[in-house]
């Protein structure tokens, strides 16, 4: 007899925790647009920012407090990241950008070391325990999560949506080249994108940081997302929302329906198992794009 | 004040330091004049207004030597959008709207450099919708689902958002039909004509720009090699003959494709 009771609650469970691979697949799929650079560093931001956060907590400061003076610095390392190493390299090739984020990705982490020591770190959000839906089980925290990254998305889909940057943001997306034709300032465009990213790091670091411990392979979180850039497209947001609910759903049905007969453990790999199988049939994604064009 | 607006003098670009792509051009535009730079594919025609443009250096190609002043200031090194402010504004060849864009906020786009209030803006886009009707039929469209024609004149009005001093086209006839490209050529008579905007255009297509246009430039490898009024040069037989056959139109579409991929 099959329990779909079961079932409901492990595919929730995925697609909740899915949901935290979105957020950190946003964060790279904005910058990608923006100029086209795969920006390796955000998992290395988004560690940086939850090493500050509880560093700042241990230290004494409120946890407002803690949250703004992040929130502060992401931007602050968002926008030097933007003008130190991007817009001098401009007009280079991917590769060269993408070699640039790696190298970047290792100095941030060296850095977050240096300032804040090496030791894990608790973070308590205060949210942990299970409640029951028609008989199955939810995590509170998950739900939290889920609707903490729910509320960011729709913000930033209002920002992009009606206001100039936002407007300014999807043209040099479209065409960066006409972007500059056109008279829009570039570098403005990116700093704000970095911002942006900046603050994506930040929630996607707490909430990480929330569920993991705050500690270096949490930097790893990019290796997760990576499937969920493929599997979704890496310029499309709605992909990177899909795309991590699905990874995170593959991932939790898969360990629980198919990982015993593999000894378990599957859990880390078999998301790039679904991704490679889509490269073959859809090198662009589910939602990469296809550009506009008439037939 | 002089009456010239733009002046190119011994103009030379290279692409990667390497290829020269323009060798010596020079040619002047008046105040209220319509240019045509003619020239056949790979005559240095799209090299020469990126270089006035500023958009050179998003090529991989940079001026080697020469001046291009505005207004009898140097303006070489200036940056795009700095350019677009003080209104020499690009229309590109190939069009390149913003695809996913609809009508309206690719129009808008051209506003937001020059930091422009809404009501400014929409008193600008009822302007450029008088000017081209169909763009107000379309104007909730996804732009990468119009036609060419409709691209072109978004294209163009896009850049008129940006209140040009100095418009500066490249082969607007590009890939469309004869009638689509002289009610183009039309409008932009009529914005020469009524607000006296000054028009820089390079054309494969000799006979419409000649007809529409009061002096004329030809550029051949890169070299300025003739210029003079456009009624003098329209019954030279040797002009068409010898650098614009109108047989080149399937290889200028060979060339955008190349062009996209550099
Ligand atoms: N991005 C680039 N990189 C390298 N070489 C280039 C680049 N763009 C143009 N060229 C070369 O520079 C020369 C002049 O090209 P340009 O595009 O200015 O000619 P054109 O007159 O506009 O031609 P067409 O009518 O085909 O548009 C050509 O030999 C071309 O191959
Ligand atoms: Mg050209």
């Amino acid at each position: 007899m099959f329990d779909y009771q079961f079932f409901i609650e492990v595919l929730i469970g995925g697609l909740l925790s899915g949901v935290m691979y979105s957020l950190v697949a946003i964060g790279f799929v904005l910058i990608y647009k923006a100029s086209g650079v795969l920006n390796f560093a955000q998992g290395a931001m988004l560690l940086f920012a939850a090493l500050t956060f509880v560093s700042l907590v241990e230290r004494g400061a409120s946890l407002p407090a803690a949250l703004v003076a992040t929130l502060a610095t992401m931007i602050v390392l968002g926008l030097a990241i933007e003008r130190t190493v991007l817009r001098p390299l401009v007009n280079q090739p991917p590769i060269t950008l993408f070699m640039a984020t790696l190298g970047l990705s290792y100095v941030i982490e060296g850095a977050a070391q240096l300032l804040w020591g090496t030791q894990v770190h608790g973070l308590d959000i205060g949210i942990s325990d299970t409640f029951e839906v028609a008989g199955v089980l939810i995590s509170r925290f998950d739900l939290f999560a889920a609707a903490v990254a729910g509320s960011l998305v729709a913000v930033f889909a209002l920002f992009f949506r009606y206001t100039r940057t936002g407007l300014s943001f999807r043209a040099v997306a479209d065409d960066q080249f006409a972007a500059l034709a056109v008279g829009l300032r570039l570098p403005r465009v990116w700093a704000a994108v970095w911002t942006v990213a900046g603050i994506v790091a930040l929630v996607g670091g707490l909430l990480w940081g929330a569920r993991l411990g705050v500690q270096f392979s949490l930097s790893l979180v990019v290796l997760k997302a990576l499937p969920v850039l493929v599997l979704g497209g890496f310029d499309s947001i709605l992909g990177a929302i899909v795309g991590g609910l699905v990874v995170g759903a593959i991932e939790k049905l898969a360990e629980v329906y198919v990982g015993p007969s593999f000894g378990g453990g599957i859990e880390t790999w078999v998301a790039y198992v679904a991704a490679l199988a889509l490269l073959l049939i859809r090198p662009s994604g589910l939602f990469g794009k296809k550009l506009v064009e008439r037939v | 004040m002089s009456d010239i607006l733009l002046s190119v003098e011994g103009l030379a670009a290279t692409y990667n330091y390497v290829i020269r792509a323009v060798n010596e051009v020079s040619f002047a535009v008046r105040r209220g004049e319509i240019v045509a730079l003619l020239g056949a594919n790979g005559a240095g025609k799209s090299t020469t207004l990126q270089a006035i443009s500023g958009l050179l250096p998003a090529r991989r190609g940079q001026r080697a030597a020469g001046r291009i002043a505005f207004e009898d200031r140097d303006i070489a090194s200036a940056s795009p959008a700095k350019l677009v402010r003080s209104g020499i504004v690009p229309v590109l060849e190939g069009r390149h709207c913003f695809l996913s864009l609809t009508v309206e906020e690719n129009l808008i786009t051209g506003a937001i450099g020059r930091e422009a209030k809404s009501r400014m803006i929409r008193t600008d886009l009822e302007e450029i919708y008088e000017l081209f009707p169909r763009l107000k039929d379309h104007r909730r469209s996804i732009s990468g689902l119009t036609s060419g024609g409709e691209q072109q004149m978004t294209a163009i009005g896009r850049a008129l958002m940006s209140r040009p001093r100095l418009l500066v086209l490249d082969e607007p006839s590009m890939g469309l039909a004869p009638l689509v490209v002289e009610g183009i050529f039309r409008a932009l008579k009529r914005l020469n004509r009524e607000r006296g905007l000054s028009i820089l255009v390079a054309e494969q297509n000799s006979t419409v720009a000649l007809r529409f246009s009061d002096h004329a430039v030809v550029l051949e490898n890169g070299h300025s090699v003739l210029s003079g009024a456009s009624v003098a040069l329209r019954n030279r037989d040797d002009i068409k003959a010898l650098y614009l056959g109108g047989s080149l139109q399937t290889d200028s579409t060979k060339k955008v494709l190349t062009h996209a991929v550099a």
